[in-house]
């Protein structure tokens, strides 16, 4: 599903090079839940941006679905990240003043699929992140952990190839958190494939695989304790 | 996204934050409000000129005395004595095809008393042929008859803006008005043909020729000879019989030397066209500087709306917005915002230039074409001005944008 070969990043400042992920290879395989851990700095969301195909690499190749995705114009990837990636973010990133349903449509809209279809689906996504009776509310009438689920919704609305969640319980309580990785792990039964960017080693453990970034490499590889659950 | 949804969702944006939106619209407001406002009223002043002149009479040329050669030294265009009652009458009985009628003329002011009343007005000494060549119409009463200028007859015809200067309305006829201290039976009175100021053809009063030349300002020639060509076409065919005619009566070998000239009406429009088709054109221009303006304003406010809206096109473009999606979605705000804002610029023009043109007393001339030209300027500005601010949003990188705080 992901195939990550000497990936390197560096960015250019002047004359200062800044060395982001140094030869980094690893996969991951259809149905997997992957957490990637490592402390700020590590490199870990520059490996998150070009994974989400939002960003390049400097060298080495990122294949996605079989697609070598680091080599492709801006629409190309604009189109890839429609497709094939659907982003969970931190801080939820939801319109304001937009109702959950237009929120969740939003990818449809671009990926060109009919209006009443898009309502269609958009509805029966969020019966299944749970917030059917909360359709027309706009974000801001919703709490973190509704917010968050409408993202998730929003994620699964073009079938992506994987979801892409970072920090996905950075802004909200721990017991919505708890129902939040949980519903990641719904997701995965199902047979979705989440890699997820944290720092946190208690939100790691819903993961099958742990990869440990430090210093732009990969440090380790390991799966949580058990009896975490 | 189809058309009718992007729209929908742009006008959806521009509702978000209503004051400022208004304000961008403001500017364009004004700006298409003003061109509208005052190229009609170019356009108005323009066709009342020229039906002004038009009411002058038709196809009429005028000669006019040139200027007088005294040592070398050249006076004002009309001082010269040239022209005489002798000259008008050798045109009028060579019969010339091009020609239908020629009417001497003697025109001065002078002060006028009836009663108690007294006016400073113009008047004009003529033959029974003015009426045809002026095309003047009688309100009542007659105009000047051959025996009246043959018998050299204190009589005269009045304007109706007379009437109402020395009679207050009242009927005048068979009443006496004495121009300057001679006294004169008032035998007509004209149909009004309008105009204000100068050319105010009401202010006016006609007397026989002879009685104006003799009687009233004591001399032999005539101040200009009018004349009205057969039919449009043989307008020039007039000028040059009578030219060549004048020549050999005045002795003179080359019509460089000419001590009169000849103009027609054609050319009096056209000057008068020319002018006022130069003032619209500055009204025009002023009010296109304030659309300028109006643009560069619409193009702030899409910049703080780009910036301000940061997060949102990064999330747009994670979510698989293309640039070229996003420049729509700007663009079309940014259009929006100006065709509204023409379209409320416009009513505002039309109702402006209504009120103003019944206060200056013209006819209401706004043109189709204006209105439709406004309202492609403003979408113009529109894709113009939001250019710059779409490709901007366009341009940011989804990483950065995100990040934005």
């Amino acid at each position: 599903m992901i195939d990550v070969s000497h990936l390197s990043k560096i960015y250019k400042m002047d004359t200062v090079q800044t060395i982001a992920l140094d030869d980094v290879s690893f996969s991951i395989d259809k149905g997997e839940f992957v957490a990637v851990m490592g402390p700020s700095g590590s490199g870990k969301s520059t490996l998150m941006h070009i994974i989400g195909a939002l960003d390049t690499p400097t060298k080495g190749t990122y294949i996605l679905d079989g697609e070598d995705v680091s080599k492709l114009s801006k629409d190309q990837l604009a189109e890839i990240r429609n497709k094939k990636i659907g982003f969970v973010f931190q801080s939820f990133n939801l319109l304001p003043r937009t109702t959950a349903l237009k929120n969740v449509s939003l990818p449809m809209i671009y990926g060109g699929i009919p209006k009443k279809e898009r309502m269609e689906k958009a509805k029966m996504l969020l019966k299944q992140v749970g917030l059917e009776d909360r359709m027309t509310h706009t974000s801001s009438q919703l709490s973190g952990g509704q917010m968050q689920r409408v993202a998730i919704a929003r994620a699964l609305a073009m079938n992506p190839s994987i979801i892409l969640a970072d920090e996905p319980t950075g802004n909200i309580s721990s017991a919505q958190s708890n129902e939040i990785m949980c519903l990641f792990q719904n997701l995965q039964k199902q047979g979705h494939t989440i890699v997820m960017i944290t720092h946190e080693s208690s939100v790691a453990a819903y993961a099958q695989r742990i990869i440990y970034v430090k210093d732009g490499k990969i440090e380790k590889e390991g799966t949580p304790k058990k009896g975490k659950k | 996204m189809d058309f009718i949804e992007l729209v929908q969702s742009a006008f959806e944006a521009l509702l978000l934050n209503k004051m400022r939106t208004a304000l961008a619209m403001l500017g364009i407001v004004i700006g298409i409000g003003s061109v509208i406002t005052l190229v009609s009223l170019g356009q108005a002043s323009s066709q009342s000129i020229q039906t002004q002149i038009q009411s002058l009479g038709a196809n009429l040329l005028t000669i006019s005395p040139g200027a007088q050669r005294s040592g070398g030294v050249r006076e004002a265009a009309g001082s010269n004595t040239t022209l005489t009652l002798e000259d008008s009458n050798a045109i009028d009985s060579a019969h010339f095809a091009s020609i239908s009628k020629v009417s001497p003329e003697v025109s001065r002011r002078a002060q006028i008393t009836a009663g108690r009343n007294n006016t400073n007005t113009q008047v004009i000494g003529v033959t029974p042929n003015y009426a045809s060549v002026h095309s003047i119409s009688m309100q009542s009463g007659s105009f000047i008859t051959t025996q009246d200028v043959t018998g050299l007859k204190n009589v005269a015809v009045v304007g109706p803006q007379v009437v109402t200067d020395l009679f207050g309305g009242a009927n005048p006829t068979g009443q006496t008005i004495r121009i300057n201290k001679i006294p004169f039976t008032i035998i007509g009175i004209t149909v009004s043909k309008g105009g204000t100021g100068f050319s105010n053809q009401d202010d006016i009063i006609f007397i026989p020729i002879i009685t104006a030349q003799k009687t009233i300002f004591g001399i032999d020639y005539v101040t200009s000879i009018s004349m009205s060509a057969a039919n449009p076409n043989s307008m020039t065919q007039a000028q040059n019989d009578a030219g060549y005619l004048l020549l050999a009566r005045h002795k003179i070998s080359s019509v460089a030397q000419a001590d009169f000239s000849i103009f027609s009406q054609a050319d009096i429009l056209g000057a008068a066209s020319s002018v006022t088709g130069t003032f619209t054109a500055l009204l025009a221009g002023i009010a296109a500087i304030s659309l300028l303006v109006g643009g560069i304003g619409i193009m702030n406010i899409m910049l703080v709306t780009v910036i301000e809206r940061t997060r949102e096109i990064g999330l747009r473009k994670a979510l698989g917005a293309k640039d070229g999606t996003v420049v729509t979605q700007f663009l079309v705000e940014s259009i929006i915002l100006t065709i509204v804002g023409g379209i409320l610029g416009m009513i505002l023009g039309i109702v402006l230039s209504l009120i103003i043109s019944s206060f200056l007393s013209l006819p209401p001339a706004i043109s189709i074409s204006s209105i439709l030209l406004a309202v492609g300027i403003s979408g113009g500005i529109g894709i113009l001005f939001g250019w710059y601010p779409a490709r901007k949003a366009a341009n940011m990188s989804p990483i950065e944008a995100l990040r934005y705080e």
